[in-house]
């Protein structure tokens, strides 16, 4: 009687070494198919002539060739860096900015940091539908100013091809900026009283505190910010196709609506998986180092 | 000294402070403004009827409140050459968010668990692994899914969306429950394997009734980036089964006939007011997803 019950005990324990495994298996499982899988074969359609079907004979870098001598790749990629930039910068300045000044113990800051986030709960065609109305070059923000009597101003960056990519940054900059501002306030309240009360008996006035010591100490708060604000604009599709569609003509087509666009309409497969292997390239550069450091740093 | 503990490190009760402090008020009202302004936009135009529209301007308030446009784009515009407006994708969107979310999290907790409680021997270097796929730019498994969903027999349908999301959700799920149950003693878990306690019975009897934040924060996360989806909904789903974001997408697009700028804005707030109602009712949730989606090893 009691052999048996120490029996099922180490029965047990043996199927509790192999069980966590087992459980964690089709997870594992799905990942390594859909993630590497799908992205190894992603690039093996790069390396053939696929075009409308997928064609499996290995054909080199004819597809990396033609994608760099197709002049919207340039106009995707200019556009990617414009806005990518001025994106990163803006939501950085206005994040910080509002965490700094919410971390003054204002009364209200539960209410106004509910406003200034909610626009992460919305999605990009939300977004886009909302401020392509508020821009619309007629009926828009041109007309509000022109009844308020400023009747010179003019107001079509919309439907201007020089100054389209620039909307796409004032909408997506509205919908992110809220999400850096929660970010830097967190790193704000996590910081030690003590340091700031030291820094204002030294005689330090606010603006000195925060650029020469508080700021510097952020830096892994600047970090995943970027890292975040980076990955959001290389992969931003939503916005650009609900605001502009791309227009006026191939204007604001970055990485992402080229990709899907020689993807699904042209039916360039093999261009299509070039430009997406390039776009992952480009991630990859900035989150494996990253990924590996704060994984390795999280283990001691 | 107490006010100054009231006051943060700008010290009040100087003039220049007093004047700082009026300053700091105005500079986050002028932010309030600007980051309500387009929802109001929305909510005024959607209640406007659409002459009042062209003679008045974005901020103008509606003479004549109607809700026709809301309807309208409830039940009867046109999206492509289906007129029923938003309300079938609005089903689609919610027949995708529920099983993807319930999958996804329950998966996730699983995994957490196994990883952190139950560390084996490369339990770090899958966890690893399968975190990398928070951060692929989508765009890098398309192709591959387009013809996978194909063999399935699940193109353009809801149940090929559900799949979709679930698996590209489990880094985000397993990142959620691995980090909670880090912070869990490993002694509660150890005292139960003392006594006897499988695999299983902890996982259910003591340590899924301690995770309802993380449950919380993954179920909200979840529903949040499913509901919003638009790239896997456009690339995998042909007319009558595209998610909600979608069909408003194809809806405002749509140059035939009159542009109903109403119903564009009313179908807007459609698709925005479930993730809406989530976020003012659990926003400290959501905040904290958003934080844990900054990962932390």
């Amino acid at each position: 009687m009691a052999r048996t019950a120490t029996d099922l005990v180490t029965r047990l324990k043996r199927v509790d070494l192999w069980l966590p495994k087992v459980v964690v298996a089709p997870s594992f499982a799905l990942s390594l198919f859909f993630v590497y899988g799908f992205i190894a074969w992603t690039v093996y359609i790069s390396f053939t002539k696929s075009r409308v079907m997928p064609r499996y004979e290995f054909a080199g870098l004819i597809q990396y060739i033609r994608l760099w001598e197709t002049p919207r790749w340039y106009v995707a990629l200019e556009n990617l860096v414009i806005f990518g930039v001025l994106f990163m910068a803006f939501c950085m300045a206005i994040g910080i900015l509002l965490a700094i000044m919410l971390d003054q113990r204002i009364r209200a800051e539960g209410v106004l940091r509910t406003i200034y986030l909610y626009p992460m709960a919305l999605s990009f065609i939300v977004t886009g539908t909302a401020w392509k109305w508020i821009l619309n070059p007629t009926l828009g923000i041109e007309k509000l100013m022109h009844d308020m009597g400023w009747e010179s101003f003019q107001f079509d960056w919309l439907v201007d091809r020089e100054m389209a990519i620039y909307t796409i940054v004032i909408a997506s900059v509205w919908q992110s900026s809220g999400y850096v501002m929660a970010l830097f306030l967190a790193g704000l309240r996590s910081i030690d009283d003590e340091i700031i009360k030291a820094a204002a008996v030294d005689g330090a006035g606010p603006i000195r505190t925060y650029v020469g010591i508080i700021l510097p100490m952020l830096r892994p708060v600047f970090l995943s910010a970027f890292i975040t604000l980076m990955h959001l604009a290389i992969k931003s599709y939503d916005l650009v196709v609900a605001l502009t569609a791309g227009g006026p003509g191939i204007a604001t087509d970055v990485p992402a609506t080229f990709m899907y666009s020689y993807a699904f309409q042209r039916s360039e497969l093999g261009l299509a998986a070039a430009s997406a292997v390039m776009m992952l390239i480009t991630i990859m550069a900035v989150v494996v180092p990253y990924l590996y450091s704060e994984l390795r740093a999280g283990r001691k | 000294m107490s006010a100054r503990q009231v006051h943060g490190i700008v010290r009040p009760k100087s003039a220049a402070a007093t004047f700082l402090r009026l300053l700091l008020f105005a500079v986050l009202g002028l932010f309030v403004l600007y980051y309500l302004m387009p929802l109001i936009v929305m909510a005024i135009t959607a209640v406007k009827p659409l002459d009042e529209i062209r003679t008045g301007t974005l901020l103008s308030l509606p003479k004549d409140v109607t809700f026709e446009p809301t309807l309208r784009a409830w039940d009867s515009a046109c999206v492509g050459v289906r007129c029923e407006g938003l309300k079938p994708y609005v089903w689609n969107s919610i027949a995708m968010v529920i099983p993807a979310v319930v999958f996804s999290t329950l998966l996730g907790a699983i995994n957490g668990y196994a990883l952190t409680k139950w560390r084996f021997r490369g339990a770090d270097v899958i966890f690893g692994l399968m975190l990398f796929g928070a951060f692929i730019p989508f765009q890098v498994v398309l192709l591959p899914m387009a013809r996978t969903l194909g063999v399935l027999g699940l193109a353009g349908t809801v149940p090929g969306l559900v799949l979709v999301h679930t698996v590209y959700g489990l880094a985000f799920t397993t990142l959620f429950f691995r980090n909670f149950f880090v912070g869990v003693a490993d002694g509660i878990v150890q005292a139960a394997k003392v006594d006897g306690a499988g695999f299983f019975g902890i996982f259910f009897r003591i340590v899924l009734p301690m995770a309802p934040p993380a449950i919380v924060v993954t179920v909200i996360w979840q529903f949040t980036q499913i509901w919003n989806d638009f790239l896997f909904g456009i690339a995998f789903t042909v007319g009558d089964s595209n998610p909600v974001t979608v069909a408003l997408n194809n809806l405002v697009a749509s140059s035939t006939g009159v542009k109903e700028y109403n119903v564009d804005m009313a179908a807007a707030i459609i698709a925005a007011i479930p993730t809406l109602i989530v976020y003012v009712f659990a926003g400290k949730y959501f905040i904290r997803g958003l934080s844990a989606g900054a990962v932390k090893g």
